[in-house]
């Protein structure tokens, strides 16, 4: 058997991302390394997929084509992970939405099966559609899942893109979402991850003429010895654009997590209105939160706010509670769960039958 | 309504408490029966809202000396969630907001928690549901506000009424309402001090932390305690807030001066 690294490189034409990579630099790719040197061999997820009405699929060269412009235009073409997933004889599912879509929910879970598993997944609206759809990812085993998710929304398209990701300590899951959006779309991405060994999460959006209306939700936990890292990026190509990012974090035991929002608002993008917050708690001594907005503002007439907080569980609020005759071991629970919920809640519908709170926090129902 | 034949609930001896170095309560002392309403009253800083906030067992104060006894037992030695589920209720002066925790299912936990002391029934969602409902109408408050997160986005009033809510649905034997009149329009203090004279009973007992008379025209108190530098200086009935009312707080500097206390110590 080849060494992991090795073979991980080969499969990505380049050399595993280490600390001085300034992307790279608090995300340590052990978990990775660890995994057996295969790729993953359960059943194939698209196989047997039935498609709700208004959604088509689309042919596999042009669904290529249209990777490859996607990602040109948020500028995920070179990232490590993009490249992983492309070396790595990536199953592809790709999807044409006209017209107001009923919702589709597709499942990725790779259960207890050894090895690296490649995903991807085009979706293009057209002009005016709408879709609401949840991505489900799992995992019981020592595995690896990348995913490679593309989007084009087209002039006035709506989208409403929901991660639910609880994992497994031995698990990896590598995510990149690529969205272009026209003037007059919609984006609504809500992603909530926990439990993995390892989970990397690059949302990376690109208004291209402006004017669209971005919504960004993210809760990631760590505990134990797991690593969660999200790296998202919006761009706003032209001017009138808006986005509204809140980034939220838990972090306990010997758990570690990072967040980079990077913003960019070049010269042509004037009256643009961003605002990003990231806020963290943290609920043991060994856990560790790095956070790090990155605004690139040339743009003059802008209203770009951000704000990064961390701070344990509130005495006021617990004493609220308490006083109330909520127990302190119940009060931090409902504590928990209501900071939780502020992103959960934002999620696709489909999801509240799932319990997405239970699975994260991994309480017993 | 005083009896001298009425159960003590409450009974505080000599009480002195600090949050971090700095003493703030030097000596209370309180004995408050059933069916009785005593109001207590002062300036800022003479220590009232500590007094609350100690009996609540608010983690940032440490009692150095002194007694409370509650229905018997100590008070001091119990936990903030046991005193709550035993019928001691501090209605906040500020409220705390909660994102993300239902009004609702906040309510129904709490309820419950003192229904299950009393070896009462614990209720369900549903059974909660018609409970709540009816006692909303203690304070007209909207339905509305018990599907939204623990009042976050409520104005100052109807964080207010959803303390008295709360009141309502714990059936609190000792009730200690601190400024429940701050920041209340006229309409809302009505409101508010009718919730609260709705509640009051033979078996319960009120203790109202104010600075202003107009709670006391509508609440009419048994006992007015007048609290400066950390204890309670003066007792009297009713008429006592009224002569504050017209004298102001003056008398109490003559007073602390005369204890051979300096009037900068109030603060």
């Amino acid at each position: 058997m080849p060494n992991t690294a090795d073979w991980l490189t080969q499969l990505a034409g380049a050399p595993l991302p280490g600390r001085s990579q300034e992307e790279w630099r608090f995300t340590g790719l052990a978990a990775l390394e660890a995994l057996a040197p295969e790729l993953w061999s359960g059943v194939d997820p698209f196989a047997q997929l039935s498609l709700p009405a208004g959604i088509s699929c689309i042919g596999a060269d042009q669904a290529q084509g249209l990777q490859q412009q996607v990602l040109k235009a948020t500028g995920g073409s070179d990232a490590w992970s993009v490249r992983l997933n492309q070396g790595a004889s990536p199953r592809c599912l790709a999807l044409r939405v006209a017209g107001a879509a009923d919702p589709l929910q597709l499942h990725f879970d790779a259960g207890a099966e050894p090895g690296l598993r490649a995903l991807q997944l085009v979706l293009v609206l057209e002009e005016g559609a709408s879709l609401e759809l949840l991505i489900q990812h799992g995992s019981s085993g020592p595995n690896a899942t990348s995913l490679v998710a593309v989007a084009q929304l087209g002039r006035g398209a709506e989208l409403n893109l929901g991660l639910l990701a609880p994992g497994d300590a031995r698990a990896s899951l590598l995510s990149h979402l690529s969205i272009t959006q026209a003037p007059a779309s919609s984006l609504q991405l809500t992603t909530a991850v926990g439990g993995w060994a390892l989970s990397r999460l690059e949302p990376c959006i690109s208004q291209l003429e402006g004017a669209a209306h971005t919504q960004l939700r993210a809760l990631q936990l760590v505990d134990g010895q797991e690593l969660a890292d999200t790296h998202s990026q919006v761009r706003f190509e032209g001017p009138d654009g808006q986005l509204d990012q809140l980034h939220k974090v838990v972090a306990d035991g010997a758990g570690r997590s990072v967040f980079n929002g990077a913003v960019r608002v070049p010269r042509s993008a004037q009256q643009t209105n961003a605002a990003q917050l990231s806020r963290s708690l943290l609920l043991s001594d060994r856990a560790r939160v790095d956070t790090k907005p990155e605004l690139e503002i040339v743009a003059d007439d802008v209203k770009c706010a951000h704000g990064a907080t961390i701070s344990r569980l509130q005495q006021n609020e617990l004493f609220y509670l308490q006083s109330r005759g909520i127990g302190a071991e119940q009060a931090s629970r409902l504590l928990l769960r209501g900071y939780c919920e502020e992103v959960l809640r934002e999620l696709p519908a489909a999801a509240a039958a799932l319990n997405p709170l239970t699975l994260l926090l991994r309480e017993h129902p | 309504m005083i009896r001298p034949d009425a159960p003590v609930l409450l009974e505080v001896s000599d009480l002195h408490a600090r949050v971090e170095e700095q003493p703030i309560l030097k000596g209370v002392n309180l004995t408050i029966r059933a069916g009785e309403i005593h109001a207590v009253m002062g300036r800022n800083g003479s220590g009232k809202s500590t007094l609350s906030k100690v009996l609540a067992g608010h983690p940032a104060y440490t009692v150095t000396a002194g007694s409370v006894s509650y229905m018997g037992s100590d008070l001091l030695e119990l936990a903030p969630e046991q005193r709550s589920r035993l019928g001691l209720f501090l209605g906040f002066q500020y409220p705390v907001e909660i994102p993300g925790v239902s009004n609702l299912e906040f309510l129904r936990v709490s309820t419950n928690a003192r229904r299950a002391q009393r070896g009462e029934e614990e209720l369900d969602t549903f059974a909660f549901e018609d409970l709540v409902r009816e006692r909303l109408k203690v304070v007209q408050m909207d339905p509305a506000f018990l599907d939204r997160s623990v009042n976050e986005g409520f104005s100052g009033g109807e964080k207010k009424r959803n303390e008295i809510l709360q009141m309502a649905l714990l059936e609190p034997l000792v009730a200690i309402l601190d400024e429940t009149d701050s920041g209340l329009d006229i309409d809302a203090l009505r409101i508010v001090a009718d919730g609260v004279n709705q509640l009051a009973g033979p078996e319960n007992a009120t203790l109202l932390i104010t600075h202003y008379q107009r709670l006391l025209d509508l609440i009419t108190p048994d006992f007015v305690h007048v609290m400066a530098a950390g204890r309670i200086l003066r007792t009297g009935g009713k008429e006592l807030a009224l002569e504050l009312e017209r004298t102001g707080y003056e008398w109490v500097d003559q007073e602390l001066a005369s204890l051979g206390r300096e009037p900068a110590e109030v603060l």
